[in-house]
């Protein structure tokens, strides 16, 4: 076991070991991390697969495409493929799982079998699902809502619900990991507040991962009794209350969302404070807005039932609740601005991402605002404005952060560079492409346009055409990052151990890191971001 | 929990993981990994016992009937069976850390025992209660019921209810036995190796950490599924 330190020079995980033994038993977290990766990536082409047909389909106002019932399988499984295999694991399984021992100083997460049991869960679940897809789909809306679900699809729902039940364990157990890892894996001199703010959102993030997915386990399994057995415990006819899964649903489902944005939150600031080269405005609001939006978002679930039937006075506590959530949310977004106040700002790629994200994200939050509002949610739920919301926060937030971070992060992943020029025009494409698609659907919305429906009056067709032109152009940004990052891994120009002049212990060590992160075990004898004491690179050539 | 990451780097033993900087670091975060384990147990369970919750309280009647209709004195027994069980793993426990082999052995045996007689009587139970034909499904019948309890009303489908609430919740139960049964059996072959001591005796206290949960769900359960009323009716 002590013996390999010895031509520890050269070596990195990438080229200890190779064959694809090495990959498959892997318990580094870095490889593991590269095993996400590649899984992820595979369904996130999935999913956009499935959103490029149902705008292909929208382009006209008749269902000529495809008809209502396969487009009612496009939508479901584009959002059940987009949050339960693509967004939930991105950051937190893909970047978390690279990051999150190097920024503690840590050789390891505390249980590296423990992480690549949670890849196989994710892989069988992901089979499972396929499965489900080749063999007719699911039509459920990605929501399962009851008793259609149980008792009146004809659709494979046992198949999909099984699939996600399993990869709920996968993300059950990488929360626990990080949590673990974060409380007791720390390097000497690590303190909880010289954490970077990636680990602070991260631990926030698993914090939700572990108490909310179970409920979702049970709620689905439930589901898939009721279907196979024939039982009734959400079935009107017979006494079943279809609200009550509608509870135990959104009680998951809705901090899940927060599973999806605040990895992304993480990222972005990381990125803000290493492109304008200052320490980040507010660590402890930024840290503890993290806790805060963890802990609100369990209490907010019930306001994607304003017109399901529940109790007028609980719907308000519900309103009054999703307000309070944008407080720590807008602190961040502030505390981020006020980052960039004065700063020497670089406009890098990652960068790029990171003003993107910003922007989008305090729309999507803005519009959140809307729906939070009892009066307004009743004219605008089920439309588009709703599918615009959430994918500014989805896509617009979460997903721009993970491309930010993938860019940041993978001279350190690959030990190469990525084609600057590529990635800044990759992102311009994706920040124009996004806004294209998804900014006429607010306007579709607020006319009156219903979601869930695969044909549409011919007056709302000048703004569909805009959507389907932009998911184009969005495609396009998003198929480019997966080329050239494949090009980079052999062509691109070696990677200094801190090509960007990075604050944080990731970067203290050789881009890629030794199997075991740092040579020596790292101290930490500095703060969180100390920008003033880190000369800014010279090889980063872009414009200030 | 809050406390600065320990770290005084040690000697590495056989069961100390290179990851790890020593015996200690390593046992706090196997241990914190098992609490949070138990806590999305508690989540896992928590939605069930959230829906037994709303129906009892408006199928009160249907809840009652079902719970006469358990057999009161095995699961009685079972629940003495498993607080049986309960004590022979924390003396394992104890053992192990005494460093006593032989002991530690025989208890984790008798915990085995004891699990694989709560299972027993658990079948005993529901085999019963397939032939009064009250497993939810097809051939799903309370007429014995609604003959019995003449001084209440008792909607079948509402029954039906409580008996789906009933296998699930038991049902889950039972699934965490027969894993635990199977991570003892574990334990004990590895004590029969020698492999625990008084320094390293933490799989064997996280394996009692999760007995002792799925015993406490069913002290809730016990409660909660059998004795809803049993008063006599008037």
């Amino acid at each position: 076991m002590a013996t390999v330190a010895i031509s520890a020079e050269r070596e990195n995980y990438l080229n200890q070991e190779y064959g694809i033994r090495s990959w498959l038993l892997t318990t580094d977290h870095k490889r593991i991390a590269l095993l996400y990766l590649a899984s992820i990536t595979f369904f996130f082409f999935i999913g956009g697969f499935f959103a490029l047909l149902i705008r292909l389909e929208l382009l006209t106002p008749a269902g000529d495409l495809v008809q209502a019932d396969t487009y009612n399988k496009l939508f479901s499984m584009h959002g059940q493929v987009m949050i339960f295999f693509f967004l939930i694991p991105s950051i937190p399984a893909v970047l978390g799982n690279f990051l999150v021992p190097l920024m503690v100083g840590a050789k390891d997460l505390a249980f590296p079998r423990i992480n690549l049991l949670s890849w196989y869960l994710y892989i069988i679940a992901g089979t499972i699902y396929i499965i489900c897809i080749v063999t007719g789909g699911v039509d459920t809306g990605w929501t399962f809502y009851t008793p259609f679900s149980t008792a009146f699809s004809n659709t494979k729902v046992i198949e999909a619900g099984i699939s996600i039940f399993i990869a709920g364990f996968s993300s059950i157990l990488t929360g626990l990991n990080f949590v673990v890892t974060i409380h007791r894996m720390r390097a000497p001199g690590m303190t909880w507040s010289r954490l970077p703010l990636f680990i602070w959102a991260m631990y926030a993030t698993s914090i939700i991962q572990l108490l909310g997915t179970p409920v979702l386990a049970i709620t689905l399994l439930l589901v898939v009794f009721e279907r196979a057995f024939n039982l009734g415990i959400f079935d009107p006819t017979r006494g079943g209350d279809p609200l009550l899964f509608q509870h135990l649903f959104w009680f998951y489902s809705h901090p899940a969302v927060y599973i999806m944005i605040l990895p992304a939150m993480a990222v972005e600031s990381e990125i803000v404070a290493c492109f304008t080269r200052k320490r980040i405005f507010g660590y402890n609001f930024v840290a503890m807005s993290s806790i805060a939006i963890a802990v609100f978002g369990f209490v907010v679930w019930a306001h994607h039932m304003f017109v399901a039937g529940i109790s007028l006075y609980s719907a308000l506590v519900f309103s009054i609740l999703s307000y309070l959530v944008a407080v720590p949310s807008a602190i961040k977004v502030f505390n981020w601005t006020a980052t960039m106040y004065k700063g020497s700002i670089s406009f890098t790629t990652p960068m790029l991402y990171a003003f993107g994200f910003i922007g989008l994200f305090t729309m999507g939050g803005l519009t959140g605002l809307f729906l939070a509002c009892l009066g307004v949610d009743v004219h605008v739920h089920d439309t588009y404005f709703v599918i615009a919301h959430f994918h500014y926060i989805m896509v617009g937030g979460a997903v721009m952060g993970y491309l930010g971070g993938l860019h940041f992060w993978w001279p350190k992943i690959s030990g190469r560079m990525y084609p600057e020029g590529w990635g800044r025009l990759a992102a311009l494409l994706v920040f124009a492409g996004f806004n294209l698609t998804f900014f006429p659907q607010f306007i579709l919305g607020y006319m009156g346009m219903p979601r869930r429906y695969w044909q549409y009056p011919p007056e709302f067709q000048v703004l569909n055409v805009l959507s389907t032109a932009g998911s184009t152009i969005l495609a396009i940004g998003y198929v480019l990052p997966m080329v050239y990052f494949l090009w980079s891994m052999r062509y691109g120009k070696i990677a200094s151990d801190n090509p960007w002049g990075a604050a944080g212990l990731e970067w203290k060590t050789a881009s890629p890191p030794p199997t075991f992160n740092f040579d020596e075990e790292p101290e930490v004898t500095w703060e969180a971001y100390n920008y003033e004491q880190i000369p800014a690179p010279a090889e980063v050539n872009v414009e200030r | 929990m809050l406390s600065d990451s320990p770290i005084a780097v040690e000697e590495h033993g056989p069961e100390l993981l290179h990851h790890f900087a020593n015996a200690e670091q390593q046992r706090d975060a196997a241990s914190l990994g098992m609490w949070l384990f138990l806590a999305t147990e508690v989540m896992f369970f928590g939605g069930m016992f959230c829906a037994y919750l709303i129906y009892r309280y408006w199928y009160y009647n249907e809840f009652a009937a079902g719970s006469r209709s358990l057999d009161i004195y095995l699961g009685t027994i079972n629940t003495a069976v498993l607080i049986c069980s309960s004590l022979t793993v924390a003396l394992g426990v104890r053992a192990a850390q005494m460093g006593k082999r032989k002991l530690l052995v025989i208890l984790l045996l008798l915990t085995i025992v004891f699990g694989f007689a709560f299972l027993g009587i658990k079948g005993v139970e529901w085999y019963n209660k397939y032939k009064e034909h009250h497993i939810p499904g097809p051939s799903f019948n309370v007429d014995d019921l609604v003959r019995d309890y003449p001084q209440i009303h008792i909607d079948p489908r509402h029954e039906q209810i409580y008996f789906s609430l009933y296998f699930a919740m038991t049902g889950l139960h039972a699934l965490h036995m027969i894993i635990g049964v199977g991570i003892f059996a574990f334990l004990t072959f590895y004590a029969w190796k020698g492999r625990y001591t008084p320094k390293y005796y933490t799989p064997v206290e996280l394996g009692g950490l999760y007995w002792h949960f799925v015993d406490i769900v069913w002290i809730y359960l016990f409660p909660l599924l059998y004795l809803i009323d049993r008063k006599p009716l008037r």
